[in-house]
């Protein structure tokens, strides 16, 4: 991989003594999509908002997150500032509680613009009318005028995405980006974020919880569970050799479009509280093939060949084995 | 004449709910449902599916009597449903019964979860004390929780285990019909599965006719027998759920098959233009055709009637049928 746009490396977060994070590493290159994908509470989205000072005071975060050599954890309140919104912004599932409902769509453009880029008067609001436009908002001059509750979920969205774009990033994180919205609407907000970044080079982190939107939209996914990379691998590498049971679970348990319908391989149980984490691998009391050695310790994360790391134990000796047979 | 198999049957279903446009403007009638016609048989599901504000969720309740149509009739059991809040109604409430999407808000939380299966016998007044509980006990279990976990209060439980709860009180009765609202999407993935797992064995295990609302086409297909697509409130295709999903028929359907997420597709999706209509402002003709890509000039002007093709696949579009020359859509009209 060529210099990394963002490194994180072991991250930790934890609230009122009760881990969230336990030590992610990841690393974002310019121009890629990564896809995270996980259950709730595993940590995709804390994963961002610690990386970007976006958490309650009462988290404790530990770990490093690099975007060009400077340190976002701990860094003071000027450099986050200039990092969020300007080098990575974020946008969130429900665009309607982000944007502001009593100031018009025009005002939270510009007012992004004139934060991030020093643009004000009418160079902003032609500015905006091309951010506009460009998210492919209809009539865009006339729709700078409007309130967020005069536009669909679906254009409150694309505003978002303006307001992204606004700062000009290198990194733009969306968190469950087209969750609330309807089928139709999010086959269009995907392909919206396909064709931004085709025409901006900006890198997009994906967050969701669904990996048919993650596998569209994305060159590489890091599957999480209970604050932790379970497995990291290209798209096309992850559906055909998942090495982890949970991933292999999440497959089975999304049910197929084609083909005999087959009773669902449900992953049994549920996902462990933070109070009561299991001592090794968290995903052990579901896991079909788990042994004695999987409750002695955290497996690391293991490279079975370039670019597709694993934590399982079971995943070692395919590394021997392809470490014995160069490809 | 009981007739063979079928235990749910709706003709015509209109349900129009008053609009206010702005604060002093005056009132305008939104047709949530407008002519919705459905049979279920008995052990049967037919999946619902559309997008929000398609009608779909309003058909559930219409069909449960839960909510008066303003048009069109509803047979159960081969007998039309008792008006609501009727004594005969509530009699036959017993058997059918409505899952929600979420779990939590459908559960009352000052009540531990055994007190919550055990309502619906004492209201239906069904057995005595003892064998109510022995009765919790098996629903409890047939629903994959622990007869123990009845002590516990909602918020102690998982979202699947909720789910799972509110799925034991609404088969306390021994319903013969379950309309199940969106009953999974407030859950995650591998919760999903075993949601879905549980909907297949408890029909398999009881027999219950159910009705399966869902956005998910994925879902539908896994629990369904039949699926019906909504749209602005009307069916627009209905058939077997794998000949839907290969060869889908409706231009909507289309969309909404190729909108489905999956790996290792070749860009081939069908992108909508335009968001889903607003149902107080109904497009003339077929609701579908402003974002249809195939429109003709006789979609604007006409209503497609909902009637099966030849291979008996119900479908209600001018183009499926060859009454009108596939076109390439319409210029759209820029909403004010």
């Amino acid at each position: 991989m060529s210099t990394p746009l963002v490194e994180i490396s072991g991250l930790t977060v934890s609230f009122d003594g009760q881990p969230a994070l336990r030590g992610i590493d990841l690393a974002v290159a310019p121009g890629e999509a990564v896809g995270m994908v996980g259950e709730s509470g595993c940590g995709k989205s804390v994963t961002w908002l610690a990386a970007l000072g976006l958490l309650p005071a009462r988290a404790r975060i530990g770990g490093r997150v690099a975007i060009g050599g400077q340190d976002l954890v701990g860094a003071p309140a000027s450099v986050l500032e200039r990092v969020r919104g300007g080098r990575i912004a974020m946008i969130f599932q429900d665009p309607a509680s982000s944007l502001n409902p009593v100031h018009r769509i025009g005002r939270q453009v510009t007012e992004a613009l004139a934060l991030h880029r020093g643009m004000t008067g009418a160079a902003a609001r032609a500015e905006a009318r091309r951010l506009l436009d460009q998210v492919g908002i209809p009539d865009a001059a006339r729709r700078l005028d409007v309130y967020p509750h005069e536009l669909s979920g679906g254009q409150n969205q694309r505003v978002m995405i303006a307001i992204a774009l606004a700062g000009q990033p290198e990194l733009l994180v969306a968190d469950e980006p087209t969750t609330a919205l309807d089928v139709t609407i999010q086959a269009q907000i995907l392909e919206l974020l396909q064709s931004l970044r085709r025409e901006t080079g900006m890198a997009l982190v994906l967050i969701s919880h669904d990996l048919g939107v993650v596998a569209e939209a994305c060159e590489r996914v890091a599957v999480m569970y209970a604050g932790r990379i379970v497995e990291e691998a290209p798209i096309a590498r992850l559906f055909d050799t998942a090495a982890h049971p949970y991933t292999q679970g999440l497959l089975g348990a999304l049910p197929p479009i084609d083909g005999p319908r087959r009773r669902l391989a449900a992953i049994p149980g549920g996902v462990p509280e933070p109070w009561a984490m299991p001592p090794g691998c968290a995903f052990a009391p579901r896991c079909p093939h788990r042994a004695a050695a999987c409750d002695a310790r955290i497996p690391d994360a293991s490279a079975l060949v370039e670019g597709h790391r694993a934590a399982c134990i079971r995943a070692a000796p395919a590394t021997a084995l392809a470490e014995r047979m160069p490809a | 004449m009981r007739p063979g198999g079928v235990l749910l049957e709706a003709e015509g279903l209109v349900r129009r709910y008053g609009m206010r446009r702005g604060v002093f403007g005056r009132t305008v009638d939104v047709r949530a449902v407008d002519g919705v016609s459905l049979r279920l048989e008995r052990g049967r599901t037919l999946g619902l599916v559309g997008e929000s504000g398609c009608g779909k969720s309003t058909t559930g309740r219409l069909v449960l009597g839960m909510e008066t149509p303003d048009g069109g009739s509803v047979s159960f059991d081969g007998r039309p449903m008792p008006s609501p809040g009727t004594s005969a109604w509530r009699v036959l409430r017993a058997r059918m019964q409505m899952v929600f999407q979420d779990p939590l808000g459908a559960l009352d939380r000052r009540l531990p979860i055994a007190a919550q299966v055990v309502e619906p016998l004492d209201i239906h007044g069904i057995g005595d004390r003892a064998s109510r509980a022995a009765r919790v006990e098996d629903l409890l279990r047939a629903v994959g929780l622990r007869p123990d976990q009845g002590a516990r209060y909602p918020h102690e439980l998982s979202g699947g285990q909720r789910q799972r709860a509110v799925l034991a009180r609404a088969l306390a009765t021994d319903p013969a019909l379950l309309v199940c609202d969106e009953p999974i999407s407030a859950l995650d993935v591998s919760i999903q599965a075993q949601v879905m797992n549980l909907l297949v064995d408890l029909q398999e295990q009881f027999g219950t006719a159910m009705l399966f609302v869902s956005h998910d086409l994925r879902a539908v297909r896994q629990v369904s027998h039949r699926v019906a697509v909504m749209y602005l409130g009307r069916i627009v295709e209905e058939g077997e759920p794998d000949g839907v999903l290969r060869d889908p028929a409706h231009p909507y359907s289309r969309a909404l098959v190729s909108a489905i997420p999956h790996p290792g597709r070749g860009g081939q999706r069908i992108v909508l233009q335009g968001d889903p209509p607003n149902p107080a402002d109904r497009p003339t003709g077929c609701a579908f055709h402003p974002r249809c890509p195939v429109a003709t000039g006789l979609c604007a002007q006409e209503a497609p009637a909902l009637k099966p093709r030849a291979d008996g696949r119900l479908v209600a579009c001018h183009v499926a049928h060859g009454e009108a020359v596939a076109g390439t859509g319409l210029p759209r009209r820029e909403a004010a």
